[in-house]
């Protein structure tokens, strides 16, 4: 036996000080292996054949056939697949995605919906018996024709309420000196994350047992065991490295898929999704049609802020994009009134995508607030500080903290807004016209209950034990920083393991809540091993481990308007000869809480900022009304910003820590893209005098669009 | 993916012999294109002739004082040739606009020309598509269009030929070599490309079976004072939604000869023979620009979603003309 200290009195404190990734090396060497890439003996391979109709029934399969085709081992459909339950909710508190619960009927509610899994010896042998299998459907008429203005639209909760309304909004309309009322859309976007779903099922010893790429192993492994109607305790969902995320990576069609063939087969079956299939199976930002309406005195207060905006979701599920929550947050009006509508069509389920509800939110709020700083000759960040609330405008709460304008005067300066001219149209540079704008960002501040295990090994290291998600963007070396600071050791000390189920209930990565949740539960589990050990208990051999969970901690915080904030800079450059546009230049300040590690935070930052860059200019997936499926659903047709597309872009922060959180953590994981689109969009109003509403901002629009009323 | 045979050929006699006896054979050259294709069951080969060794890969002089290209050079190594460079700056331009560093490593000459269409409907096997199912009916028609053509299309296909290579060849005329089991040939590249017609699957006047040995580019001294430029959705890594190689010779400010053509308006590069005969003799001036480039888009006959790409057309040829008689260096 030894005994353990934990106090290294030298010890720096590592949370706030740059950290490359722990498993950097691993990732760069290749060693690191993805969910795709680790063997099984017997390992069969299944291929998922997705329906060539919009709508309708399975009719017949013709499977004879295919499996007389080279290597075959099966073919799952409807009619022979093992059942499942699909009544019940999962972790996150929604039912199972019906896309995701697999071959239990003849319905086809949407294109790429799936139909058969065939299994084979290889991967090649399943693709070529799956492009073999001949379905045949008996179609019929759909409708995939997405606007606000469809019929059929209806007002829907979601983790929020669907309206909100206060005050006297004609009233107030009327009685403004200034009025702003626009529509802004967005379109559907997907995630694209660099490395497509895959999932490998086995059952060892009579347990289930999954190699997974996700964004949260419990909630995986929940929602398995309740589809399969198994003991919690039998499944086993690992995940240890994931090649992004972006909130896809749950409970999809590819393991229900695997679990239902291994279990059929009794021997290892790995799924894995192209990147194509992904554009059906792996959920999307639904577009946005919003209306905004604002009202203000001359003096740019608002008198009235009526934001609405209407997504599409699947006839089979419904999801909110809920884009005017961000009015509920950022500004007050004595008239404010809030709407989340939704129409069903003929389509695959949407679901959260990074920032859902602020990002598309943002674009439409901010760019109306740029709008409505013109209209009133005020300096847009001079509207939004004559506009900044006291209390949550809907809640009434106090706010934790709100420190937007410090990130305005941080931004403005470091960006040179005090020199900008605001006139549209001014500044040429060669075939350019060059322009400066800015919006606000904000993003909610949560935390979910989470337990984590530590422990004290007898040869004076720690091993922290929790089911977080790394999705690429630093967690397990952010959570080494923490575990560290909160054993009181430096971080060579700690080894931090993730990915994995068994090591209990937690948080998923998700909502920008995960390491704030992750490090809660460690810095608690830590606390109390650092106590006992400081009491002088000798390790013994298995060490010493405690075990946390957070739930009541979590549960006992005082209601209040949790949010990071920021604000966007931009500089563009448009050419209306061609309709080409630019980002030259973009700093984000944010206040979101206690950097964790600035290292990987900044990389954070300035992704959630290029994604905004490709929502702004590049990102378009185009639904085929005929068919009802996607025109150009891969890389080369889904346009994402590429290098030469990303210029000068900073991030930074200022202090911010949270008071209620014990390590001051915020998250930082979606703020980065929120108002993003909006500050490029009022860069190019601000170049050429054209208000552009519709995303993506790309040459087809901006070339008819020229300089607008400044030609005449 | 289909297995499929695999043979590296290293003579044009047995390239051709082999893919004579095998029908469903395809020549692999960088294989940047067609592999794609096979992986989303577009092409379905029984062999690949891999003709990456073929003594193909010399850029040489001409007696004429042009250049023969052999069919496996690369895009890399064509857009670095100094004689290229020299002699026809644009094409350089052109294939360096194309790709990313990676692709143009792999991708060769011969291919370049043969690559297919990027059409969405084109690359799904679940959609109708007349080029790859003929008669199934062309659904960008009236579906996605945005990036299709603006000219010499037809309702049987409204698709754009992707290459950035082939529009500086074709303004250069630039001629193609082949071998086929009835000997060799060459066509001018103005007549390698097919009119769509309501034939949108015949692509190419090549001889069944032959196998594309090279692309000789005449003598043009006009060629030397030569642009290429390329707008698209992105600054980089996307084919074009409209591009112009543009040559241009002038005198005293009167245009002596002038080579234009375009890129991602057409089934093929797109040589604007109508823009360079109001050019030939006439004012080096604005108007002219203008006057050439609207002879030439006369003829566009824009889809409902993109009417833009006349405009575009149009800027550009005023742009790049603007710029040559300038003597703007790229």
């Amino acid at each position: 036996m030894t005994t353990a200290t934990t106090r290294t009195p030298t010890a720096q404190r590592a949370v706030g000080t740059a950290h490359t990734r722990v498993e950097g090396r691993d990732k760069v060497t290749g060693a690191a292996r993805y969910a795709g890439d680790i063997p099984f003996a017997e390992l069969a391979h299944g291929w998922l054949v997705l329906s060539s109709v919009a709508r309708g029934r399975i009719r017949s399969l013709e499977t004879a056939p295919v499996l007389g085709m080279p290597g075959v081992l099966a073919v799952l459909h409807h009619e022979n697949a093992p059942r499942v339950d699909s009544d019940h909710i999962g972790l996150l508190g929604v039912p199972p995605e019906p896309t995701s619960v697999v071959f239990q009927h003849d319905r086809v509610p949407h294109m790429g919906w799936p139909v058969a899994l065939v299994v084979a010896e290889t991967s090649e042998q399943a693709r070529e018996a799956a492009e073999a299998l001949v379905v045949h459907y008996e179609s019929e008429p759909h409708d995939v024709a997405f606007s606000g203005g469809h019929p059929d639209v209806y007002a829907l909760d979601g983790h929020m309420p669907a309206v909100t309304e206060k005050g006297d909004l004609e009233a107030e309309l009327a009685a403004s000196a200034v009025v702003v009322d626009e529509e802004y859309t967005t379109p559907e976007e997907h995630h694209s994350p660099m490395e497509p779903h895959a999932a490998a099922a086995r059952w060892d010893g009579g347990r289930l047992e999954v190699v997974d790429s996700n964004q949260g192993s419990t909630w995986v492994a929940d929602g398995l065991a309740k589809l399969f109607s198994l003991d919690p305790e039998s499944v086993r969902v690992r995940s240890e490295h994931v090649g992004g995320g972006f909130g896809s990576k749950g409970v999809r069609a590819h393991q229900v898929a695997a679990v239902m063939a291994a279990t059929v087969l009794q021997r290892p079956v790995r799924v894995v999704l192209t990147r194509r299939q992904m554009f059906a199976l792996a959920g999307y930002r639904s577009p946005t049609a919003q209306r905004i309406r604002l009202g203000a005195d001359a003096d740019g207060r608002l008198r009235a802020l009526d934001h609405r905006s209407v997504n599409l979701t699947s006839t089979v599920h419904e999801f909110v994009e809920p884009s005017a929550g961000v009015a509920r947050v950022m500004y007050d009006a004595d008239a404010h009134h809030t709407a989340n509508r939704v129409v069903r069509l003929d389509v695959p389920t949407p679901t959260w995508m990074r920032a859902p509800g602020e990002a598309p939110g943002s674009f439409a709020l901010e760019a109306a607030l740029d709008e409505l700083a013109e209209k009133c000759g005020i300096d847009p960040i001079e509207l939004r500080a004559r506009n900044e609330p006291e209390r949550g405008p809907v809640s009434g709460r106090p706010f934790s903290s709100r420190n937007l304008l410090a990130c305005f005067r941080e931004g403005a300066r470091r960006f040179g807004w005090a020199d900008r001219d605001p006139r549209p149209g001014l500044r040429r540079e060669g075939r350019w016209l060059l322009g400066t704008g800015t919006a606000a960002a904000s993003f909610p501040a949560g935390a979910g209950p989470s337990t984590a295990v530590v422990t004290a090994e007898a040869d004076g290291t720690f091993t922290v034990r929790i089911a977080a998600a790394d999705l690429g963007t630093g967690a397990r070396t952010a959570l080494t920083l923490v575990a560290a600071d909160a054993l009181e050791v430096t971080t060579d000390r700690v080894r931090v393991r993730i990915g994995d189920s068994d090591f209990g209930p937690a948080m998923i990565a998700g909502g920008s809540m995960g390491t704030r949740s992750w490090a809660w539960a460690i810095t608690a589990a830590a606390g109390e091993l650092r106590e006992r050990l400081a009491l002088g208990a000798a390790v013994p051999p298995e060490g010493i481990t405690v075990r946390s969970d957070t739930t009541a901690a979590i549960g006992a915080l005082a209601q209040k308007e949790r949010h990071s904030f920021g604000a966007q800079f931009a500089e563009v450059a448009v050419d209306v000869a061609t309709g080409e546009v630019r980002v030259r230049r973009m700093l984000g300040v944010f206040a979101a809480g206690r950097i964790v590690n600035p290292l990987t935070a900044r990389s954070q930052f300035v992704g959630g900022m290029i994604w905004g860059v490709s929502m702004a200019l590049h990102e378009e997936a185009v639904r085929d009304l005929a068919s009802g499926g996607h025109v150009g659903a891969d890389l080369a047709g889904y346009h994402v910003a590429t290098h030469a597309d990303v210029q000068r872009i900073e991030a930074d922060w200022i202090d911010d820590p949270d008071p209620d959180d014990p390590v001051g953590i915020k998250g930082i994981g979606e703020i980065g893209i929120v108002g993003a689109a909006a500050a490029i969009a009022n860069a190019v109003w601000h170049a050429t005098g054209v208000r552009h509403r519709s995303l993506p901002i790309r040459p087809d629009r901006v070339l008819p669009a020229g300089t607008g009323a400044l030609r005449a | 993916m289909r297995e499929f045979g695999y043979r590296r050929v290293s003579d044009v006699a047995t390239a051709v012999a082999v893919l004579d006896a095998e029908p469903h054979a395809r020549f692999l050259g960088g294989g940047t294109n067609l592999v794609d294709l096979m992986k989303t069951g577009v092409e379905r080969p029984a062999l690949l002739i891999d003709v990456r060794e073929l003594p193909l890969d010399r850029i040489e002089s001409t007696e004429g004082g042009g250049l023969r290209i052999g069919a496996t050079v690369t895009n890399s190594d064509l857009a670095a040739h100094p004689e290229v460079r020299r002699r026809y700056p644009a094409l350089t331009q052109a294939v360096l606009a194309g790709a990313s560093g990676q692709l143009r490593n792999m991708a060769t000459v011969g291919g370049n020309l043969l690559q297919r269409t990027r059409c969405g409907y084109f690359a799904d096997v679940n959609k109708p598509c007349n080029k790859r199912v003929p008669g199934s009916g062309c659904p960008a028609v009236e579906g996605e269009h945005h990036n299709h053509a603006i000219l010499g299309a037809s309702g049987h296909c409204v698709a754009v030929h992707p290459s950035d290579m082939g529009v500086a060849l074709t303004a250069f005329d630039a001629a193609v070599s082949y071998e086929s089991a009835d000997g060799p040939g060459e066509l001018p590249l103005a007549e390698f490309y097919l009119p769509v017609g309501d034939t949108p699957h015949l692509e190419t006047a090549l001889p069944p079976g032959a196998l594309i040995t090279g692309v000789t580019l005449p003598a043009a001294p006009v060629a030397a004072r030569s642009r290429y430029r390329k707008v698209r959705e992105r600054a980089s890594y996307a084919f074009a939604i409209g591009s112009i190689a543009a040559a241009l010779d002038v005198r005293d400010g009167v245009v002596r000869d002038a080579r234009l053509a375009f890129g991602a308006v057409a089934s093929r590069p797109w040589r604007a023979r109508a823009a360079e005969e109001v050019l030939v003799g006439a004012p080096a001036d604005a108007t002219t620009f203008a006057a050439a480039a609207d002879a030439e888009l006369a003829a566009a006959k824009p889809l409902p979603r993109n009417g833009y790409k006349v405009t575009l057309m149009h800027n550009l040829v005023v742009s790049e003309l603007t710029a040559l008689a300038e003597g703007v260096a790229r």
